[in-house]
């Protein structure tokens, strides 16, 4: 196998990895924060729908976790075995945050355990819910300290580079890199707004599927209400890595624009096709990239024009960068509705179809979050760090990727199919109907 | 000491960690499979499954401390064994990934089913195996040079006796740790027969371990002569660690205090262990990278020490709280009360 074909492969293997894990990762941060809010809503209300809600989401949560922990595992190691040469680099540089990140993710697991196994030991239900606290900060740490590393990979700073060797190094300027508030920012925030509406989802589809429970009402408006503010927070925090990208990475802003030429009063392109270079049937949104880049109709953007073409990232990633905004904002839109259209009694909202489009935004959501990450990575390109090493530079020299490609497909296909086996069958043998009847035995039954 | 054996001493602990932890949960799964085979479930899968619950996650971070830990201090290692060691790793990583995971999906979602106990088990014995290919492997001979890059040579490698006696001892061991901490754990439980069972499996892997352990530092004379002298020369820490074997042989055979007997034990191990470090010192491969030669730079020493030891702080009063509430809870282990979700 010739050495392209490492690259090849490995860049192959890297994506699939990610691809798969980040829908795991994902889950796995927003969700320990929903289950806190919905367990803390229940003590503070007295209503035993949240705290039995938190129950049930902690015990699907475990599934996902164990996935997403594997594949964490996985990657972890991946990186030092398809890009040994970027790991030298990234060890002398920016090992600091990846050496915490498994602190953050310790904490996480210990924690995990010990709250998943004392339901109902403590009176105080107080306590209880302390013992998650640990459990959402562990988790949203190892995003935070994950993409810290990512961030670098587009903004490598706190070190130099004399005579081929790496000089200077300070390791905290590595890791508070320019792209890293926006990003940090971004990943958290969108895994728990993605959290937030895969919840909305589930309990939008239970009512559909006959169960007109009041726990599944209580729920949906619950996640959706969350899922509405972090959108928000969302769209303000994309508005700052638009102007983080137009300072840092204005070759990533002007390939995911479709902005060739370098010019004042620019529009924003959304949508349309390349047609010999020229871009037709697009939407154009006049000053648009303008305000973005620059909070200024008037400002001058850079284009590709200013960048040499063997260092311009692919074109297509225009359409990720649209695919993720159009969902962004459909999921806002369709959460700002239900909440006002719950509270202003709306039947609307409350409809047949208006639920089909909540269940619709869990696929939409975990789609939004592949493309923002495609487009975080391809957006990149040909750069594993931005203008420090090509990503052919980085890859192994071994002959067994394509090799090591065909298990680890095969076995995200396995944890894939088994993980979303294992939570169908866990909640269908389990209705919460049923269950709050044994919790209400139980508390009728007891004698003593 | 310098900044050097600081790290490396620090990570050889956690990888000690990972082991003792993990030896007993592969160890778990296996004996759990095992038994499902001689018909003897009944008496074994309660033991087994309470003490697992509660950890499984927790074993897999001190992997995870440690290949990170290891890329931060000692950069290096990821050109020469990122390159060389893609096909184990990645065996070792799949096999890790489908216990991991079929356990929470046996434990939460599904359980009782047969072909997926038999091949927990089966993955938990593979597991060592295919990971401590790294041991052999760092002994030198097996890794060339060929333009600039390390390429592994294979047919060297599994042709080597030194090869297959380091994978039957890393499966011996791990039975052996995982039925010796078994049986203390039964014990504790109050179950009588699962203890007399579990002592038995303790007893039965005493010995292939024992004479594996010795048997490689006779093949490493042949293999790499410079590592067997530096043997020699910590032949206290050896001979301590065989006495603490024999007297934990000796407490299991006379049916005493269990829970000293897995005291000697994690000593025997941590002399054995730490004896062959320091023996393997200062090379972390032979004969292309030592401590030395492959150490990052002092400011991000520096800062991974801090934030080491601040991390420490948070981790051990939990680590502490956790062991408090299952493994020294006399209600939990015996199985009187169940809180989970």
């Amino acid at each position: 196998m010739g050495n392209e074909e490492a690259v090849f492969y490995s860049r192959v293997l890297t994506e699939l990895t990610l691809s798969f894990h980040i829908i795991y990762a994902t889950i796995g941060v927003g969700v320990p924060l929903m289950i806190m809010i919905a367990q803390w809503v229940g003590i503070k209300k007295n209503d035993e729908h949240y705290i039995l809600l938190a129950r049930r989401w902690a015990r699907g949560f475990i599934i996902t976790v164990a996935v997403g922990v594997v594949t964490g595992t996985a990657i972890g190691l991946q990186l030092s075995l398809l890009w040994p040469n970027f790991m030298e680099f990234a060890g002398n540089v920016i090992a600091l945050p990846l050496f915490m990140e498994t602190f953050a993710f310790f904490f996480e697991a210990i924690f995990l355990g010990i709250y998943l196994y004392t339901w109902d030991r403590f009176e105080n239900q107080k306590k209880h819910l302390l013992l998650l606290v640990p459990v959402a900060i562990g988790a949203s740490f190892s995003a935070v300290f994950i993409t810290m590393v990512n961030a670098f990979m587009n903004a490598p700073r706190g070190f130099d580079i004399v005579d081929g060797e790496i000089v200077n190094i300070n390791p905290i300027i590595a890791m508070f890199n320019p792209a890293m508030p926006t990003k940090v920012a971004h990943v958290v925030i969108t895994a728990y707004m993605t959290a937030a509406f895969v919840l909305a989802a589930i309990a939008a589809f239970r009512l559909l599927k006959g169960s007109n429970h009041v726990y599944h009402k209580k729920a949906l408006y619950l996640t959706m209400k969350l899922g509405f503010v972090f959108s928000i927070a969302t769209a303000i925090i994309g508005d700052f890595s638009g102007k983080y990208l137009a300072e840092y990475q204005p070759e990533k802003l002007a390939a995911a624009e479709w902005h060739f030429e370098t010019q004042e009063n620019a529009p924003l392109v959304l949508l349309g096709v390349l047609k010999d270079g020229e871009v037709k049937y697009a939407i154009n949104i006049p000053f648009g990239l303008s305000m973005l880049a620059h909070n200024n109709p008037k400002a001058e953007v850079i284009g590709l024009d200013q960048f040499p073409e063997d260092e311009i990232p692919p074109l297509y990633i225009h359409y990720l960068f649209n695919i993720m905004v159009f969902i962004g904002m459909w999921m806002t839109i369709l959460s700002a509705l239900y909440w006002i259209g719950i509270n202003r009694g709306w039947k609307r909202v409350s409809t047949k179809w208006f639920r089909w489009l909540i269940v619709l935004g869990a696929p939409l959501t975990i789609i939004a979050i592949e493309s923002g990450w495609w487009l975080a990575e391809v957006g990149r390109q040909p750069w594993i760090l931005r203008k420090i090493m090509r990503v052919e530079d980085a890859a192994t020299t071994s002959g067994q990727v394509d090799l090591m490609l065909m298990l680890f497909a095969g076995l995200y296909i396995i944890l894939g199919i088994g993980s979303v086996v294992v939570l169908r069958r866990m909640f269908r043998n389990n209705p919460v109907e049923r269950e709050l009847e044994d919790r209400h035995m139980e508390k009728g039954g007891d004698v003593q | 000491m310098n900044l050097e054996i600081l790290g490396i001493s620090v990570l050889w602990t956690f990888l000690f960690g990972y082991i003792l932890v993990g030896a007993i949960d592969f160890g778990a799964g296996f004996f759990n499979a095992y038994s499902l085979l001689t018909g003897k479930q009944r008496i074994l899968t309660k033991v087994i499954q309470r003490y697992l619950s509660p950890v499984w996650e927790v074993t897999n971070v001190f992997l995870v401390f440690f290949f990170v830990g290891i890329i931060g201090f000692f950069p290096k290692t990821a050109f020469y064994y990122g390159t060389t060691l893609l096909v184990p790793v990645s065996l070792g990583i799949i096999l890790l990934a489908i216990r991991g995971s079929y356990y929470a999906f046996e434990t939460y979602g599904a359980r009782g089913h047969k072909g997926y106990s038999f091949m927990y088990g089966l993955a938990g014995i593979l597991i060592p195996a295919s990971l401590s290919i790294v041991l052999t492997i760092s002994e030198g001979g097996f890794i060339e040079l060929v333009d600039g890059n390390p390429v592994l040579d294979y047919w060297l490698l599994f042709t080597s006796p030194l090869t297959w006696s380091i994978v039957v001892l890393s499966i011996a061991a791990t039975l052996y740790i995982s039925a010796v901490f078994l049986t203390w754990y039964a014990n504790k439980a109050g179950d009588v027969e699962a203890t007399d069972l579990l002592r038995k499996y303790a007893l039965i892997w005493s010995l292939p371990t024992i004479i594996t352990a010795g048997g490689i530092i006779f093949e490493l004379r042949r293999h790499n002569f410079e590592h067997y002298s530096n043997i020699q020369t910590f032949w206290p820490m050896f001979l301590i660690s065989f006495l603490l074997f024999a007297g934990t042989v000796w407490l299991l055979w006379k049916r005493h205090n269990y829970g000293w007997a897995f005291i000697l034990l994690m000593g025997q191990f941590i002399f054995a262990f730490f004896g062959y470090g320091a023996s393997h010192y200062p090379y972390l491969l032979y004969p292309y990278l030592t401590i030395y030669d492959s150490f990052t730079n002092p400011a991000m020493a520096i800062s991974l020490i801090v934030a080491f030891i601040l991390g420490l702080g948070l981790l051990i009063p939990s680590l502490v709280l956790l062991m408090r509430l299952f493994l020294f809870n006399k209600g939990y282990v015996r199985g009187k009360k169940d809180f989970h979700v």
